[in-house]
């Protein structure tokens, strides 16, 4: 068995009178893909923001790599090494790939105050960190704006694997895809787990969890109901379980 | 990265062939708008030129240069803001307050250096105020500084009763009238400015931020920028380019007069927008505005020296700056 990186313990948040997460209990390993499948409004990208600092929860606990975490911002998260692809993506359109790559990361060169960016050095690792993950965009220098939306979410991809991060977090990466770059975007998560990132993944799509996960745990209503190893279930029991047709 | 993997790579050849190197000079596609104000300026002065030779003479090229001073440290002062999604209204009666605060000094018989300082402290300040109630108060930019426009206005008005302050000073008088060559020394301060704004913008990870959070707040946030602290960052330097445009405006005029300035107000806009620089936030330079500004000095001084009456000058600015949005907006 490999060692948890991330356990979630009672977590509760609730949005006014809505509570999306109720005593969420879950736990992710080391250098694996984690699937959390639910319900539209099951509380997944709540449990997931709780984690990459955008929320905080009410109570409970999370503890990453040993420790008890309590972000208080993405930038926290980021810096303890939880990097997220956003149900929403969080490109910014007017900058170019290798200026998103870096943004918040920025490489500088200069004394003390005066620093200035490196952007030559950006474009560079921006160009090795895309042909490392085998990315399909047109180059780095070109703007968001003018990609599709594949390699908008490979581009928001790469940027989480990049910066050894512990963990990346991806909510509904292929959501918006077809069927061509959807397997692209399997491979780049597959060489995320080869290359010894943990991967939190929400997907909507059974087979995909089914051909990508290790672990997956099923979300309703804002409970965390069950935890299967994907090796010892099926698409039909997780739907049933989804569904609350049968009980954890 | 696994041998499959390289071997998707090789199947992906890139769908865009190299261009050849020329075209790196043209603009992509979509970024016309920021050629605007340069190709405007070009075609005002043949048209200028041709109805009054004299236009691109020594000495009128000189005065164009030395109005479009003030206009230029404005414009690059809202070019900040504007590139986050917002827009200063209060830039001119902020530099109105500064000006107003520089005669304080003066009055007080401060020596120039402290008077100058007193000038973009104010601006700063009132900037600063302005900045943190649009960032953390979370109150739209627009109202913030239509509500700061009226209230420099008032201050400067209550701070020097309505009355003007006469500046006689040794340096002020060098400030507005020296020169190297044609450039005086207000527009070497200037261009001055507008290097160091283009810097800023474009080679610190401050500009990065700016062009980011005026794109996508949401994007930024995501990824740690603080936009509140942009917010309060651009109208801090929106405020203290105000403050240092109030000096080089009571050099030029020779007094701290507190006079409502509108116009200014609307040729900073007027710039930014014929600069090409996105109302919408997240796109900008800081070339185009100071096109922009240089763009519509040359309109008033052309108008003027054909003996066209002042009161239809803002009719052409207002006339001019529609066309260039509708231009633009045209040929995306
Ligand atoms: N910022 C918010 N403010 C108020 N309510 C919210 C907020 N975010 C989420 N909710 C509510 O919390 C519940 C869980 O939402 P969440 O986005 O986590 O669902 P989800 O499982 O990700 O759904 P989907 O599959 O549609 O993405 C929903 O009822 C939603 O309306
Ligand atoms: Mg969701």
């Amino acid at each position: 068995m490999t060692s948890e990186l991330v356990t979630v313990r009672g977590l509760n948040l609730s949005f006014g009178n809505v509570r999306a997460l109720r005593d969420v209990d879950m736990s992710l390993a080391e250098g694996e893909i984690t699937a959390i499948v639910g319900d539209n409004g099951a509380g997944k990208s709540t449990l997931v923001r709780c984690l990459c600092g955008v929320h905080r929860a009410d109570s409970g606990e999370i503890v990453f790599d040993g420790r008890t975490v309590s972000f208080s911002s993405p930038e926290e998260a980021r810096h303890a090494g939880i990097e997220t692809v956003h149900q929403n993506l969080a490109l910014v359109e007017d900058l170019t790939v290798w200026q998103n790559l870096f943004l918040n990361r920025e490489l500088t060169k200069g004394f003390g105050p005066l620093q200035v960016l490196d952007r030559k050095g950006m474009r560079r690792q921006a160009e090795e960190m895309v042909s490392a993950l085998a990315v399909n965009v047109p180059a780095v220098g070109a703007r968001v704006r003018r990609l599709s939306g594949g390699q908008r979410q490979a581009v928001a991809i790469c940027r989480a694997a990049g910066f050894s991060s512990r963990l990346v977090i991806m909510d509904e990466p292929t959501a918006a895809l077809g069927v061509q770059e959807t397997e692209r975007v399997e491979t780049l998560i597959r060489s995320l787990r080869e290359d010894g990132h943990a991967v939190l993944l929400i997907s909507h799509n059974f087979d995909q969890v089914m051909r990508l996960a290790d672990q997956v745990w099923v979300m309703r209503s804002g409970r965390c109901v069950a935890g299967r190893r994907t090796a010892e279930t099926s698409a039909a029991e997780i739907v049933s379980l989804i569904t609350g047709a049968l009980a954890a | 990265m696994t041998a499959a993997t390289r071997q998707a790579t090789a199947n992906q050849a890139p769908d865009t062939p190299a261009s050849p190197g020329w075209k790196r000079f043209l603009p992509e596609s979509g970024r016309w708008a920021e050629w605007a104000a340069p190709t405007g300026l070009v075609a005002l002065v043949i048209v200028f030129t041709a109805l009054n030779p004299g236009f691109l003479g020594y000495g009128n090229v000189q005065a164009m240069l030395a109005a479009s001073a003030i206009l230029i440290i404005l414009s690059v002062g809202q070019t900040f803001t504007v590139a986050t999604g917002g827009i200063d209204l209060s830039v001119a009666s902020t530099m109105t307050f500064s000006a107003i605060m520089f005669g304080v000094g003066f009055g007080a018989g401060w020596h120039i250096a402290l008077c100058c300082l007193l000038a973009v402290a104010s601006g700063l300040a009132f900037g600063a105020l302005q900045g943190a109630i649009i960032g953390y108060g979370r109150i739209t930019d627009f109202i913030v500084t239509l509500g700061g426009l009226s209230m420099a206005s008032g201050l400067a008005l209550v701070v020097s009763d309505g009355q003007p302050q006469t500046v006689v000073d040794r340096f002020m008088l060098r400030l507005s009238t020296g020169s190297i060559g044609p450039v005086g020394y207000m527009v070497l301060a200037a261009l001055v400015i507008a290097v160091l704004a283009h810097v800023l913008l474009f080679h610190t990870r401050f500009g990065t931020h700016v062009l980011a959070a005026g794109g996508s707040a949401e994007a930024a946030t995501a990824t740690g920028i603080d936009v509140r602290r942009i917010k309060l960052a651009v109208y801090t330097l929106s405020g203290t380019l105000a403050g240092m445009a109030a000096i080089l405006l009571v050099a030029r005029i020779g007094a701290a007069e507190p006079a409502a300035n509108t116009q200014f107000l609307l040729n900073a806009v007027a710039a930014v927008v014929l600069g090409g620089v996105a109302l919408a936030g997240g796109r900008a330079t800081i070339a185009g505005p100071v096109f922009g500004a240089l763009l519509l000095t040359a309109l008033t001084n052309g108008l003027t020296s054909l003996g066209v009456s002042q009161y239809y000058q803002p009719v052409a600015v207002g006339a001019v700056v529609v066309l260039a949005a509708f231009v633009s907006r045209y040929q995306k």
